[in-house]
């Protein structure tokens, strides 16, 4: 027993990469177990070890601990990327949940019909462009500051990252008409354990590749 | 300005009823204004208020708060239903993540075509009582409090009393198996700011009909079809 966190999900990004990120910017060590087929899954299911049968689960301070929300609140607060009070935690909490919203929809793209995608696409890029990162613009402009809230890192500016790199993919330019993102995305980037992270051989995930989908649907199907 | 929370929403359920709940829990009075008409969704857009052009809207303490995770952390936290250190705070957060999911199927139902309904709430059934509800009983079994987390009242209790609630509209007798979870619905039933809130022309709304969907779709301007799970 290694005492790092070790995580169950399957090799991709998925509803676990938010807490690899996480993870990674604290400087967090973690092992990672895959799961590789059917039955992976269906013996955690057996041995109890999934709370309502599903991943993602972290095993961490001997919890086993399952909710992707509740691993990523639970992370933050121990490293102390939760904001200092009350009120900061408030605006942290505003600012992820906007960009799992984000997140959540640019991922939905992956299960639309094939002549339903692209159109689909069209409609979150644009979202991302008009409702999501006017926003985060808007608010280091406010306050001129390197970081969203409260003058220091926290996951809110783990996840804007990790959102911004994203859609990025999808359209490199998205970040043309918010200069202050630019250079955020630049700045954060250069943070030590998230440069680490950037880097290849780190343990963050690739986008999905076609050829991969078949193996991965019939684990949980 | 301290006042009353306001609470920005249509007049149903919906998305803000698990902070409705919780700031009844609470005990804190709260004031609503419900959007009726596209005209006023509209004002509240330009008005800047809503930080991602949605609602729930919340002005609590000085904030216009959005996006229902948030601010019901806020309030749990406010009003120490969170639990008394961070691990606590992780099994409440684990807890209400699921009753979290079971409710989020019945979100959706009152705008499914009548053939999808039956089939959403068979589906909403055999989710809570095949791996939902058997998680919470056994929590209760196991540590035999009258609470969920640290023998003391916490916003996991109030959700899960929403959501056994919100499942038994859809089948009465859906607790039949599981009798901690009996016993804790009439415990929880009977904390006073919860017995009120369960009263009659208390600001609990009612299972969501024809007119609130209507509302939605026309204030959001949300006519495509919802699909069932």
């Amino acid at each position: 027993m290694s005492g790092k966190p070790r995580l169950h999900y399957v090799n991709a990004r998925g509803r676990m990469e938010p807490i690899r990120w996480l993870l990674a910017a604290a400087g967090v060590e973690f092992e990672e177990a895959f799961l590789e087929k059917k039955d992976d899954l269906k013996k955690l299911q057996t041995n109890g070890d999934l709370l309502f049968q599903q991943v993602p689960m972290v095993e961490i301070d001997g919890m086993k601990m399952v909710q992707t929300r509740a691993i990523l609140n639970y992370i933050a607060g121990k490293y102390n990327l939760y904001g200092k009070d009350l009120k900061e935690r408030a605006l942290i909490d505003m600012y992820v949940e906007g960009l799992a919203d984000l997140n959540e929809l640019i991922s939905s793209n992956f299960f639309q019909p094939a002549d339903k995608k692209e159109e689909h696409l069209a409609t979150v890029l644009d979202k991302a462009a008009t409702r999501y990162f006017p926003v985060y613009e808007k608010v280091l402009k406010g306050h001129g500051q390197d970081f969203l809230v409260g003058n220091k890192l926290s996951r809110a500016d783990v996840q804007l990252l990790e959102t911004i790199l994203l859609v990025e993919e999808s359209k490199p330019d998205i970040l043309a008409k918010f200069p202050l993102l630019q250079s955020f995305k630049a700045k954060t980037s250069n943070i030590p354990n998230i440069k680490k992270f950037l880097q290849p051989g780190s343990q963050r995930k690739q986008p999905i590749q076609e050829k991969d989908i078949p193996r991965l649907m019939q684990i949980f199907h | 300005m301290a006042g009353k929370p306001k609470l920005y929403y249509f007049d149903g359920r919906g998305k803000m009823e698990s902070i409705r709940w919780l700031l009844a829990a609470a005990g804190v009075e709260f004031e609503e204004e419900f959007l009726e008409t596209r005209e006023q969704y509209e004002k509240l857009l330009q008005s800047g208020s809503l930080l991602f052009q949605q609602v729930p809207l919340v002005e609590i303490d000085g904030m216009k708060m959005v996006q229902t995770r948030a601010i019901l952390n806020y309030i749990a936290a406010k009003y120490n239903l969170y639990g008394k250190d961070l691990k606590e705070r992780a099994l409440i957060d684990m807890y209400v993540g699921g009753t979290e999911d079971l409710m989020g199927f019945i979100l959706m139902f009152p705008f499914l075509s009548a053939e999808d309904k039956e089939k959403q709430r068979a589906f909403i059934v055999q989710k809570a009582t095949s791996r939902y509800f058997p998680v919470y009983e056994k929590v209760l079994k196991d540590h035999g409090q009258d609470f969920l987390v640290g023998n003391s009242f916490s916003w996991a209790d109030v959700h899960l009393l929403e959501a056994i609630l919100m499942v038994e509209e859809k089948k009465s007798d859906v607790l039949s198996s599981f009798p901690q979870l009996q016993a804790f619905k009439r415990r929880i039933s009977s904390i006073p700011t919860i017995k009120k809130f369960l009263e009659p022309g208390s600001q609990r709304k009612p299972v969501p009909d024809d007119k609130y969907v209507e509302t939605v779709r026309k204030v959001l301007r949300m006519y495509y079809d919802i699909k069932a799970n």
